[in-house]
C-alpha cells in the first residue's frame, strides 16, 4: 500500500510547518480553526495502550472518531459544561522526529513524536508521550489532516487519567 | 438538622424516623478505613478476576490485580481455568510479567524456579542442595482460596469459608442473565483493548457514580447535547429528570442496579439515529432473533432496558449505550485504578461489532463524551473531602419517605451499597 514519495511532492519542512501550526492552534484552544485543517472525511484515533496497533472496528479504543463525532467533540470541548476541560487545560505540545514515510494513493504518510504537558489547577502535571501517524492530504487550501492516530507509549493511561482534550 | 452532629462513632447513619441517611466523609480519606476495607471487604467478598473468553486456548494467561494481590488468571494445559497467586514460592518474585499471552510455563527470573500452568512446580535449578524432606510437590504456585464463575464471569474469594458464588450474587444473577441473553448461544466475550486509568478519588465514589442517575443531567449535559444533535429524543418524561422513568433496585447482599427504559439506543437491539440509516435493517434482524429465541416479553426486557449493575464491592457492568465491564480498586484512600472492557456477543458480525464499539465510545471510557466528566466530578468531591472535619457528612437521603418505588434518580440503591458496607466494616469484629 505504501508507495515511496515522489520527488518534489512534499518536503519535510512543509510538513513540519503544518504540524507546528496545528499544534499551536490546539494549545491555544482555537478548535474551530483546527477543525478547518481537517478533510471532510477525517478521522481521529487514540488506540488503547495495550493494543497500540489495533483496529478500531474490532478493538476497544480510547478514541475513535469519524468526522461527525469529531465535530461533536469540538462542540463539547467549547461548552463550559465540558467539566473535564473547563476551564480549559493548559497544554504545551512538543512535536519532533518528523518523518515522511511514504504515500498511500494521494495521502502523505507522516510520523512524528509528541510530548504533551497538561496543566490544571489543583492537579499534578500530566504527560502524554507518544507518536503520531498521520495521513495528510494536499488540497487547494494547503495540507489537511485526513487521519490522525495518536499512539501513547505508556503501558496504561494510569496517571494521565482521561483523554479529555485533543491529542 | 438532616445530618447528625455525631453518629455516635458510626460512619454510616440511617435514621428512618427523621428520613436521613448520612455517610461520614472520613470513609473517603482515612487510611484506617481503607485498611479495614481490605481486611473486612476485599479479603472476604467475591472479587472479579476475569472472563472465560479472555482465555481462549490452553496455556493462555492474563495477569491481574485481585483484591490487591498479583494474580495469574490462566487456562492450564488441560483447559481448566485457574487463578494463581503470582509470587514465586522460593523468594517471592512475580513469575509472570507480561500483561497477557500464551506460555507453557511460568518462570522466575531470580533463581530460575519454574511452574506449569496448572501451578505445579516444574523445576528448581540445583535442587540437589535442598535438605532431605524438602517436598517439591508442595511448592507449586498457590491458587486463590476460592475460584468460581457465573456464566463465564470468574470471581475469587480469599476467604475459604465464603458462601458459594451463586448464593453471594443473589439477585444480581438475573441482571447478568439479561446481559448474557443478548448472545444467541449465551456466550459473551471480552473485546480486545482495555481501558486502564486512574482516578484521584476514593473507590467507593465510582460505585455511587456508576449507578447514580441523578447526576446525569448536570454532569453529562454535553453528552445529552450530542445525542440531541444526532437526532435522539432526550426530552425529559413528564415530571421526571430524564427521558424515561427508571428505577433503582436492591438485589440483595449489597448488589444493586438501575433499571431504565431505554432511550439512548442499544446495539442489541434498539436503533437510534447515531447508528445511521444503514444499520436499521440489521438491528431489526437482531431483534427478530431475540424474539424468536426468548419470546416477545423477554426480548423486550433484554433489548429495551438499560441497567447499570453493581456487584458488591467493586464490579460494575453497565448495559447501556454498549456493555462495559468495569473493575476498580483502591491504591490509597484518594486514589483508585480502573480497568474497563467492552463485552459483546461472540456471534456479532464485523459491522455489528464496529457499531457496538462506536456506541461504547460515545459515552464510556477515558476518551468518551461522559466518563471524563464523571472523573472530574469524583476528583472534585475528593478535593472537597479535605475539609471532612468541618463538613463531615455526605447526604444520601434522596427518595427517602417516598411511597413510590425508588427511582434511578433517587438514592435508594446507593443506600443499599452503604448498608452493606457498614454491615461489613462497622459491625464485623
Amino acid at each position: 500500500m505504501n508507495a515511496p514519495v515522489a520527488p518534489g511532492a512534499v518536503t519535510r519542512a512543509e510538513v513540519e510547518d503544518f504540524l507546528y501550526q496545528e499544534a499551536d492552534l490546539l494549545d491555544r484552544w482555537k478548535l474551530d480553526d483546527w477543525l478547518a485543517l481537517l478533510t471532510d472525511e477525517a478521522s481521529y484515533y487514540v488506540p488503547p495502550n495495550d493494543k497500540p496497533d489495533g483496529d478500531h472496528r474490532y478493538t476497544l479504543f480510547t478514541v475513535a472518531d469519524d468526522i461527525v463525532r469529531l465535530r461533536e467533540r469540538i462542540i463539547r470541548l467549547k461548552d463550559p459544561n465540558c467539566h473535564a476541560e473547563f476551564p480549559p487545560s493548559r497544554t504545551r505540545r512538543m512535536i519532533s522526529n518528523v518523518r515522511i514515510t511514504g504515500m498511500d494513493g494521494e495521502l502523505i504518510l507522516v510520523e512524528a513524536n509528541f510530548a504533551i504537558f497538561r496543566h490544571r489547577r489543583n492537579e499534578p502535571v500530566r504527560e502524554f508521550v507518544g507518536r503520531y501517524r498521520h495521513k495528510l492530504k494536499r488540497t487547494d487550501d494547503g495540507l489537511k489532516i485526513h487521519e490522525r492516530r495518536a499512539i501513547l507509549d505508556a503501558e496504561e493511561l494510569g496517571p494521565m487519567g482521561s483523554v479529555s482534550f485533543l491529542l | 438538622m438532616t445530618a447528625p452532629h455525631n453518629g455516635n462513632g458510626r460512619l454510616v447513619v440511617e435514621d428512618n424516623e427523621n428520613l436521613s441517611f448520612s455517610v461520614n466523609r472520613k470513609v473517603f480519606v482515612s487510611d484506617d478505613v481503607l485498611e479495614a476495607e481490605h481486611r473486612k471487604i476485599f479479603d472476604h467478598c467475591w472479587i472479579y478476576v476475569g472472563h472465560a473468553s479472555e482465555l481462549k486456548q490452553p496455556n493462555d494467561f492474563r495477569t491481574r490485580n485481585v483484591a490487591g494481590r498479583p494474580v495469574i488468571f490462566c487456562r492450564d494445559r488441560q483447559g481448566a481455568v485457574r487463578a494463581l497467586i503470582n509470587s514465586c514460592r522460593h523468594r517471592g518474585a512475580l513469575v509472570c510479567r507480561e500483561r497477557e499471552g500464551n506460555a507453557r510455563q511460568f518462570y522466575c527470573i531470580y533463581h530460575g524456579w519454574s511452574y506449569n500452568t496448572d501451578g505445579s512446580l516444574k523445576g528448581i535449578p540445583g535442587d540437589d542442595a535442598y535438605p532431605p524432606g524438602f517436598d517439591k510437590q508442595s511448592k507449586g504456585l498457590v491458587p486463590v482460596p476460592r475460584l468460581e464463575h457465573y456464566k463465564d464471569f470468574y470471581f475469587a474469594s480469599f476467604d475459604k469459608n465464603a458462601p458459594d458464588l451463586a448464593t453471594y450474587l443473589a439477585g444480581a444473577k438475573d441482571y447478568i442473565d439479561l446481559v448474557v441473553d443478548q448472545s444467541p448461544s449465551g456466550r459473551m466475550e471480552i473485546i480486545s483493548g482495555v481501558q486502564e486509568y486512574d482516578i484521584k478519588a476514593n473507590w467507593k465514589l465510582l460505585v455511587e457514580n456508576s449507578v447514580d442517575d441523578y447526576h446525569l443531567v448536570t454532569t453529562h449535559s454535553t453528552w445529552l447535547n450530542y445525542m440531541r444533535n444526532s437526532g435522539v429524543n432526550i426530552t425529559p418524561a413528564k415530571g421526571h429528570m430524564l427521558p424515561t422513568k427508571g428505577f433503582g433496585k436492591d438485589l440483595g447482599n449489597g448488589h444493586l442496579t438501575t433499571d431504565n427504559p431505554n432511550y439512548r439506543g442499544r446495539p442489541v437491539a434498539k436503533w437510534i439515529s447515531v447508528y445511521g440509516e444503514e444499520a436499521k435493517a440489521d438491528i431489526d434482524a437482531i431483534r427478530k432473533e431475540l424474539v424468536e429465541r426468548l419470546g416477545e416479553a423477554r426480548a423486550a426486557r433484554v433489548a429495551d432496558t438499560n441497567r447499570n449493575l453493581c456487584i458488591f464491592p467493586n464490579l460494575v457492568i453497565n448495559d447501556g449505550s454498549s456493555v462495559t465491564v468495569r473493575n476498580f480498586f483502591p491504591v490509597a484512600p484518594g486514589h483508585m485504578k480502573v480497568v474497563a472492557w467492552a463485552l459483546g456477543p461472540v456471534e456479532e458480525t464485523e459491522a455489528q461489532r464496529a457499531r457496538r464499539l462506536h456506541a461504547f465510545l460515545t459515552f464510556y471510557g477515558p476518551g468518551g463524551f461522559a466518563t471524563p466528566d464523571d472523573v472530574a466530578a469524583l476528583e472534585l468531591a475528593q478535593q472537597g473531602f479535605a475539609a471532612y472535619r468541618e463538613v463531615p457528612w455526605s447526604d444520601l437521603s434522596r427518595g427517602m419517605g417516598s411511597s413510590q418505588e425508588q427511582l434511578a434518580t433517587d438514592e435508594g440503591h446507593l443506600r443499599v451499597f452503604w448498608r452493606k458496607w457498614s454491615e461489613l466494616v462497622e459491625a464485623r469484629p
